[in-house]
């Protein structure tokens, strides 16, 4: 059920990208997507009721170099949290290059409008 | 663009190395703790936006200059590489290998943890690095960029 | 001699951080070592045709680990990569002359080259996505590089458009993670194989197929190639239409559906229809372009065409369990064709690009009569003008033919008269080219043109030479050697997962 919100939102992101004819308004569309699809990765990993992944040191096994199954079974997933911050990482990126192109754009044309701003045509 | 009162000024120039602080803090100890690269740079970063909204661009200018921001980019870089390339030297198939804490300390851990984590530590000083001033040379471009709009107003 | 496979990608991401370094004085020192860069990964790239292996970084077994994988399909498309590469990085050391901030565009350039070989070498699905968001920032901030008019709303479009498509494969990668558990592409596809396809999977497999069609500028996700491609500098737009939409499109497609997914009879149906729309609307909206490189941008999407038609037949075929042969051979068509429409559609733009330099526009309707002044580009466009309309003996020809052949042979006959009829259409929208810009009378204002030297003349030819010499890659001996093990990896298919997992283990 949380997924199909998460899909939700992200259809909404998409809309937003599609009929918005500022500019700023469809990076925002473009933000909305890039979190949809954090929280839907996040929330892949969670498990209800789980603990955070960080062993403490009654629950390793030195012997064996193993940890112990009750920690197995009661944590979430780390996984899904690094790929989560890698994905935060690239998107802050590319929001940087995208708002500077827009800054760049209104400089040149005086407008934010994407109607007004349609010189490649063809 | 331009700073702001005298009180502002003061305040911000003892509360900026405790930002600095908190933000190496998060640094190191990234791996025991939540926290790493990522978030210490940009609390990082946050101690100089501060120097920049509370001084004034223009002083910023003349202390942590763009060109000198982008060389730090490029240098946290180029440590980020040498720390993964060092670990060919133990081999070809080592690319990014933990060397320090599988070879010189095979058998006995030591109590120190950055030792024990071997090269994770100072990966996660490096990034710290890299977003620190990137995150800075970003906004600080966006706030002091100039528009001249002097020849672009009708198209 | 195993060269380690990270060396493809630290090599330009290396190089590109050293750039920033140099600043304005020290700009022949910087173009200097980009070059040197480019070429050795040219060696490189050579040097390990014909190899296959695994690499587990930081000696971490897979599946806990990201392992890069070099097999057939991967190193077919590091050496194009490579190759295209180099000459575009010696033809910009003059081209570039005319912006400002060098050593920034060689670092961008750097960054995608790195980006690129990381997607083509990379064994683990998020891994694939990383490299393929560094090769595609990269290229947003180079489409936009002149910071005019036309090239920052070109770069706007563009860039939303690859966020967009980003976003899908992410969500993707997503759906992929939770219903298999892994990110490896091998376990996966074992994953996948004991389990079957269960409906997120399917919806992942959509995604897919939208998001890096939309890299590819497949036929409905095709809206940014046309404006982004002309405004982008010359050598750019080569590196653009020759290697990034086939790298990060084709390859990443491929890969998935062929890998890990495995292919059905209804994604080879839509692989197949979407090339032929791709093939057929490219082509047609080509014809009637008066500016030269929006020409060759709607070009790019119908060759992209007869490259996805190649593969998706070969799908169709395996998928519906007819002779292995004949599915070998329509994908051999189609990978040939990818081969040889990266070298000689840089080639074209790379000429676009000097008659833009001598002559300062690319309007068809103001250009004429330049063969006399600019001899060498004019020898150089007709040959890759004949490579692209399928004139025998040159490299279009071949992979053309094996296409049609293969059509022919499964029984699809439709097909192969589509494309041969796009074929022309496309040996017409040249001739027009080739009137338009160096027959005819030459106009007032440009009797002064002369002839661009030194590295642009240097990278057209050794194209242009590559062009005619490419149709031997058809010999038993090279055969065997650089395309077959590519299009064994996509005819294996699911038997990918065992391949690696048994070479990772060795």
């Amino acid at each position: 059920m949380p997924y199909a919100l998460c899909f939700l939102l992200f259809v909404i992101g998409l809309y937003c990208v599609l009929v918005k004819k500022n500019m700023v308004k469809i990076v925002i569309g473009i933000l909305v997507m890039e979190y949809a699809v954090n929280l839907f990765l996040i929330m892949l990993g969670y498990r209800t009721g789980g603990i955070a992944p960080v062993v403490a040191d009654d629950q390793v096994n030195a012997a064996a170099n193993k940890v112990a199954a009750a920690f197995i079974n009661a944590s979430v997933d780390p996984l899904p949290q690094a790929l989560v911050l890698t994905a935060i990482v690239i998107s802050l990126g590319s929001l940087a290059l995208i708002i500077s192109i827009c800054i760049r754009t209104y400089e040149k044309y005086g407008t934010f409008d994407i109607t007004n701003i349609r010189r490649l045509k063809g | 663009m331009k700073g702001m009162t005298i009180i502002v000024k003061t305040i911000s120039s003892w509360v900026k190395m405790l930002i600095f602080l908190f933000g190496l803090y998060i640094i190191l100890f990234g791996d025991t703790s939540p926290g790493g690269g990522f978030a210490g740079g940009v609390i990082l970063a946050s101690a100089y936006v501060l120097l920049m909204l509370a001084f004034g661009g223009d002083f910023v200018k003349q202390n942590l200059s763009p060109s000198l921001t982008l060389k730090l980019v490029c240098a946290g870089m180029l440590a980020f590489a040498a720390i993964a390339v060092a670990g060919l030297f133990y081999g070809p198939d080592a690319f990014f290998w933990n060397f320090i804490t599988q070879k010189w300390l095979a058998g006995e851990g030591s109590n120190l943890h950055f030792i024990n984590a071997g090269i994770i530590p100072l990966a996660e000083v490096a990034i710290g690095l890299i977003v620190c001033a990137a995150i800075f040379l970003v906004i600080f471009t966006f706030s002091t960029f100039k528009f001249d709009v002097s020849d672009n107003q009708k198209e | 001699m195993s060269i380690p496979l990270p060396v493809f990608v630290a090599v330009p991401l290396v190089t590109a951080f050293v750039m920033p370094l140099f600043g304005k004085k020290g700009k022949a020192v910087a173009t200097l070592l980009a070059n040197l860069a480019t070429i050795s990964l040219l060696v490189l790239a050579v040097v390990s045709i014909g190899q296959s292996r695994v690499y587990e970084i930081g000696k971490w077994s897979i599946p806990m680990g990201i392992n890069l994988v070099l097999d057939g399909l991967s190193s077919l498309l590091l050496l194009a990569i490579s190759v295209v590469s180099a000459a575009a990085m010696f033809f910009s050391t003059r081209y570039m002359e005319q912006y400002t901030a060098k050593s920034k565009y060689l670092c961008l350039f750097l960054l995608m080259v790195a980006g690129m070989n990381g997607v083509v070498l990379s064994g683990d699905i998020f891994n694939l996505f990383v490299f393929l968001e560094i090769a595609s920032l990269a290229s947003y901030a180079l489409v936009g590089f002149g910071c005019e008019h036309e090239e920052l709303e070109a770069s706007f479009k563009y860039m939303v458009l690859g966020s967009v498509g980003s976003m899908f494969v992410l969500f993707a990668v997503a759906l992929f993670y939770g219903n298999t558990g892994t990110l490896n592409m091998a376990y996966a596809s074992k994953a996948i194989q004991d389990a079957g396809l269960n409906i997120g999977l399917a919806f992942a497999m959509a995604l897919f197929i939208a998001g890096f069609g939309l890299k590819a500028a497949l036929v409905p996700f095709h809206a940014w190639l046309p404006d982004a491609h002309p405004s982008a500098p010359a050598p750019i737009s080569a590196m653009l239409s020759g290697v990034l939409i086939k790298a990060l499109g084709v390859y990443a497609l491929a890969r998935v559906l062929f890998n890990v997914f495995g292919v059905s009879a209804s994604v080879a149906g839509v692989l197949v229809s979407l090339g032929i729309l791709s093939m057929v609307v490219g082509v047609f909206l080509a014809v009637g372009q008066w500016d030269f490189k929006r020409l060759l941008a709607y070009h790019s999407i119908s060759q992209m065409g007869y490259v996805i038609l190649g593969i998706g037949l070969g799908a169709l075929i395996l998928a519906k369990g007819g002779n292995k042969a004949y599915a070998s051979l329509a994908i051999l068509g189609g990978l040939f064709h990818l081969v040889n429409h990266a070298v000689f559609k840089s080639l074209l733009f790379l000429t676009s690009g000097s008659v833009q330099m001598s002559t300062g526009t690319r309007q068809l309707k103001e250009l004429g009569g330049l063969a006399q002044k600019l001899p060498y580009t004019r020898a150089t466009c007709t040959i890759a003008s004949a490579s692209i309309a399928g004139v025998p003996p040159f490299n279009g020809f071949w992979s053309k033919l094996i296409l049609v052949i293969a059509a022919v042979q499964a029984g699809f006959f439709g097909l192969a008269v589509i494309t041969v009829i796009v074929s022309l259409v496309t040996l017409i929208s040249f001739l027009k080219v080739q009137r338009y810009v160096f027959l005819g009378e030459l106009p007032e204002n440009l009797k002064q043109t002369k002839e661009n030297t030194g590295s642009m003349l240097v990278a057209m030819v050794v194209l242009a030479c590559l062009c005619v010499l490419m149709g031997l890659l058809l010999m038993p001996a090279l055969r065997s050697a650089i395309l077959e093990p590519a299009v064994k990896v996509l005819t294996d298919g699911l038997e990918y997962s065992a391949n690696i997992i048994e070479m990772a283990n060795l």
